[in-house]
């Protein structure tokens, strides 16, 4: 008896029906069991430790779940995240005595009412309690105050983006110069490109100590090197320890470490773009500059969308070098995101402020990469 | 004054770019040249040869002494045992994990693939410092069933820093990418001879998959040896730290300088020599990882 493919698919047994897509011959059937079987170990580990987490991320951050504790966790709504994020700006008026002038203080400046009398359980101003001073400034006769609901937070969340924002083009453009550099049919070549990657392989959490000493403000090789490159007038900086120079000198080094792996990204680029283009711009007088204005550059358009968009989300992760170099000191000039994320979370066991700061992390990298889907769209 | 010739003046643009290129070099190496030359010497030298070119030369009075020192200080083999058990293991089984997800992906008929597929793909933009909080939730609610039965709580063990990295979707990405590229004939002549695909898999697939075996393994490997946010929350004692964490002891010391110097090296070494070895390999695998963007 002959029976159709159809017929004998609605006689299989019903896990073959489940499992096998409409488009497979029936002969195929091992495939359902199989396919299944040999996928799931990896998405076992994939949804428990990966998913599941992510999810219980934006969960948590609604409660105020800690890691270990009698209470069970209760809701809290959008607490969390309206303590880390709220800002305000507030004028502080002078104080005046009974005739409206202005007071002084015993140092000559313009006395004012404490700002706690305003933050603290003031029923005028129920829109700042408890929040802190995060920076002010004089304006005229009034001092203009920024308050925030955490002000450490406000200030990682600060110190964060303009790490990302100028260790973006930094590094990304140190690395295109090695790119460039690297990319001629030389012999040895390779030894460099070996030897700039060289960092890359090396741990972070190495590479941080090493640089401790070579920042030190005693007898740091940094020092040492500028002493001997002006001739002995160089003033010793504490690098880590001036809240001026701690966040540039941990760029810096975080983008010595990292620009190998981008000079080799680049040099993939490079490598797309036809030699014939470069010839036919030559024979058209095009000089180096031009070349690469009018050739390079244009070719390596969505390879420099990749690579700003990848070191800035790196960049967001900033941790280790803040732990092992200044534990986000000195006077929070180097406190990150992550590094917040895991006081409150691990060392306070805080889960619940860990878990909403991990969240306010993944919207900022989410929308990055929105970013590069866009920028490097297909054009039509 | 007569104007230079071609050959000379392209020449001399190629030693130029040399010299360049090796000024840059300096760069790059000293720090490392710094920290092996830094080792070898006793703390006051050290300090004293940092003020010149001495720092990166092997001079003066050179021994191993702050090797022995640093073992001394802390129970170095134990943190490398850990370090290389947890990366061997994490290495072999994700090896395997996500060669088979991948396998299955590329040349399986199964309903759901091509969803659970995109969903891998998407997680690619979740950061692990987005997960490591609530992870630690996770992880501390898991039962394990040990030596005494059933236990909860996965915190202070080696298999916290083992399991929750045996499949990444990155790993299975790249496998996918390779399987994909391979002629489908290879299966369907398989298929037809009979062979089951457990033996496609293991006879015929995983012998030609050399390459990307080299570059997850790489990748996988580096991850796990350089490690320092994950085990520095669940690990407590000291038998089961990795050696990364170990380097903690030295955190706070500001005087030891050349045991730092020493640890330092300990901990670099095998992995520079393993990347000096596979140079190609190593580049090209980090490259790849690259794309995840």
């Amino acid at each position: 008896m002959i029976t159709t493919a159809a017929e004998a698919r609605k006689n299989a047994p019903f896990w073959v029906r489940w499992l096998l897509p409409a488009d497979a011959p029936l002969y195929q059937r091992g495939d359902a069991i199989a396919g299944w079987l040999m996928a799931l170990p990896a998405l076992l580990i994939l949804t428990i430790f990966l998913i599941i987490p992510f999810l219980m991320a934006f969960v948590i951050s609604f409660t105020n779940q800690r890691l270990i504790s009698p209470n069970p966790a209760e809701w809290v709504g959008l607490r969390n995240f309206e303590r880390l994020l709220t800002i305000r700006s507030f004028t502080l008026e002078p104080e005046r005595d009974e005739n409206g002038a202005l007071v002084y203080d015993d140092d000559g400046g313009i006395a004012y009412p404490r700002l706690r009398a305003f933050t603290r359980d003031n029923p005028d101003y129920p829109e700042l309690d408890g929040l802190r001073e995060f920076t002010s400034w004089q304006a005229g006769e009034n001092r203009a105050v920024i308050l925030a609901g955490d002000v450490v937070f406000l200030r990682a969340l600060i110190n964060t983006f303009i790490f990302a924002a100028v260790i973006a083009p930094l590094q990304g453009g140190c690395a295109l110069l090695l790119a460039l550099l690297l990319n001629q049919a030389l012999p040895y070549i390779n030894v460099f490109r070996s030897i700039y990657f060289a960092p890359v392989v090396v741990s972070m959490v190495v590479v941080s100590l090493l640089w401790r000493f070579i920042y030190d403000g005693n007898n740091g090789l940094l020092n040492t090197i500028l002493d001997m490159l002006t001739f002995g007038n160089f003033q010793p900086v504490d690098w880590l320890g001036n809240p001026y120079t701690a966040m540039p000198a941990m760029i810096a080094m975080s983008a010595w470490q990292a620009v190998g792996f981008h000079m080799v990204i680049w040099l993939a680029g490079l490598q797309t773009i036809p030699a014939s283009l470069y010839e036919a711009a030559g024979l058209d007088g095009a000089g180096a500059w031009q070349k690469f204005r009018y050739v390079t550059w244009p070719g390596l358009r969505n390879t420099a969308v990749l690579v700003l968009i990848v070191i800035t989300i790196q960049a967001m992760g900033l941790f280790v070098q803040v732990d092992v170099m200044t534990r986000g000191g000195p006077l929070d000039a180097t406190q990150s995101v992550v590094y917040q994320a895991v006081q409150r979370g691990y060392d306070k066991q805080d889960i619940a402020e860990g878990s909403a700061i991990s969240v306010v992390l993944f919207i900022i990298v989410f929308v990055i990469a929105m970013v590069q889907r866009y920028l490097t769209r297909e054009r039509r | 004054m007569q104007t230079m010739s071609f050959e000379t003046r392209q020449k001399l643009i190629i030693s130029l770019r040399y010299a360049l290129l090796i000024l840059i070099s300096a760069i790059f190496i000293f720090p490392i040249v710094f920290m092996v030359m830094s080792s070898l010497k006793p703390d006051l030298q050290l300090l004293r040869d940092s003020g010149s070119l001495r720092a990166f030369l092997p001079v003066g009075d050179i021994s191993l002494d702050n090797y022995a020192d640093a073992f001394e200080r802390v129970p170095m083999l134990q943190f490398a045992f850990n370090s290389v058990f947890t990366t061997v293991v994490a290495v072999g089984a994700s090896l395997l994990l996500n060669s088979m997800a991948a396998f299955s992906f590329a040349f399986l008929k199964w309903r759901g693939k091509a969803i659970l597929l995109s969903l891998i793909i998407a997680t690619f933009i979740v950061p692990f410092e987005v997960i490591a909080i609530p992870l630690l939730l996770v992880v501390n609610n898991l039962p394990w069933i040990g030596g005494g039965g059933i236990e909860i709580g996965w915190l202070n063990s080696y298999h916290v820093q083992i399991v929750p990295f045996i499949a990444d979707s990155l790993g299975i990405f790249l496998f996918y990418q390779y399987f994909r590229d391979l002629p489908d004939e290879l299966v369907e002549a398989a298929r037809i001879d009979g062979a089951s695909v457990w033996q496609i898999y293991a006879r015929i697939i995983m012998p030609i998959a050399g390459p990307i075996l080299a570059t997850v393994a790489i990748l996988k490997f580096l991850g796990m040896w350089n490690a320092y946010l994950w085990p520095l929350m669940t690990i407590r004692s000291e038998e089961l730290r990795p050696i990364m964490v170990g380097l903690q002891y030295f955190f706070q010391l500001n005087t030891a300088w050349g045991e730092i110097m020493a640890y330092l090296s300990i901990v670099t070494i095998p992995v520079l020599i393993f990347y000096l070895a596979l140079q190609r390999a190593f580049i090209e695998s980090i490259a790849t990882s690259g794309i995840k963007g």
